[in-house]
């Protein structure tokens, strides 16, 4: 699964039975320093996304899951909005209270 | 599966319901030094894996989701090991 | 599903027998923006898309959960043409 960012909304008229009445939204895959990881691609919306936001999709056959027993012909699925995330696991105030305790109990974690 | 080093975690309210509880967290691949290969990946954990710990992931669907105890589940990718710290990892390279 | 350009057809003779009877394009991969992305691929058309159109592909085998594809040795199928591409409230 990859974090993307919803750049826009794809309209086809003309369309396969499966994926009639999906959203279909242009995301773009990012890595967690929010920067571009390759190209834009279309994604069919499992949860409600729109426009701007952070969200998370599943790429494969496994895209397809969320639909059943439907079927989506579909190699991209989002399945989830990102409220945020974080890396390096701690916001910056858990970050200090760990430096502290750290200097506290040397050899600490 | 494929090595990886645990750099992060996303948290997201509004997901697939066959997602609701999983532990999602963002997997860096490494090779046997340690050292970044590829793309950083979300994945779900099924082992209680912590932020720096290298990990055992697997990249396919049906064992991802079987791992989360959801077969099914819209998973592609899923945290099933922790390597030991010490000497859980051996290599001549 | 990434956006392609139909740049043109492939006509096989020769060609598995569950590949009888698809239409086969040749589909360039496009950015949002309408330039090239990569080099163009062999996609079974599903949809009736004709030349120049802007198309949705389907890669892998979810591309054999396209309409009547189930038992095709493909990989890439056109699943939609395009109307429109709106990025934050253009187009």
């Amino acid at each position: 699964m990859h974090l993307a960012h919803v750049l826009g909304t794809v309209v086809a008229t003309i369309k396969d039975p499966g994926l009639v009445g999906r959203a279909l939204l242009l995301v773009q895959p990012l890595s967690p320093d929010r920067e571009a990881v390759g190209r834009p691609l279309v994604a069919v919306d499992s949860v409600g996304a729109g426009i701007g936001e952070d969200v998370f999709f599943v790429r494969g056959r496994e895209a397809a899951l969320p639909f059943l027993p439907v079927s989506v012909p579909t190699d991209a699925a989002i399945t989830g909005i990102c409220d945020h995330w974080t890396t390096g696991d701690r916001s910056p105030l858990e970050r200090r209270r760990a430096a502290v305790s750290t200097g506290a109990r040397k050899g600490g974690r | 599966m494929r090595l990886a080093r645990v750099v992060g975690s996303v948290v997201s309210t509004r997901k697939h319901r066959a997602l609701e509880g999983a532990k999602l967290l963002l997997a860096q691949p490494v090779d046997q030094r340690g050292a970044d290969t590829g793309v950083v990946q979300l994945a779900v954990d099924a082992v209680g894996a912590g932020y720096g710990e290298l990990v055992l992931v697997v990249l396919e669907g049906r064992a991802a989701g079987a791992a989360l105890g959801q077969p099914g589940a819209p998973v592609d990718s899923a945290i099933v090991g922790i390597v030991d710290p010490r000497d859980g990892l051996t290599s001549d390279g | 599903m990434i956006l392609g350009k139909v740049v043109g057809t492939v006509v096989a003779t020769r060609k598995d027998e569950r590949l009888v009877g698809s239409k086969l394009l040749l589909v360039q991969p496009i950015l949002p923006s309408g330039e090239a992305s990569g080099g163009p691929i062999v996609a079974v058309d599903t949809v009736d898309a004709g030349a120049a159109e802007t198309v949705l592909v389907v890669s892998g085998s979810s591309a054999r959960m396209a309409a009547g594809q189930s038992d095709r040795p493909v990989d890439a199928a056109i699943v939609g043409i395009v109307d429109a591409v709106s990025m934050n409230g253009s187009g």
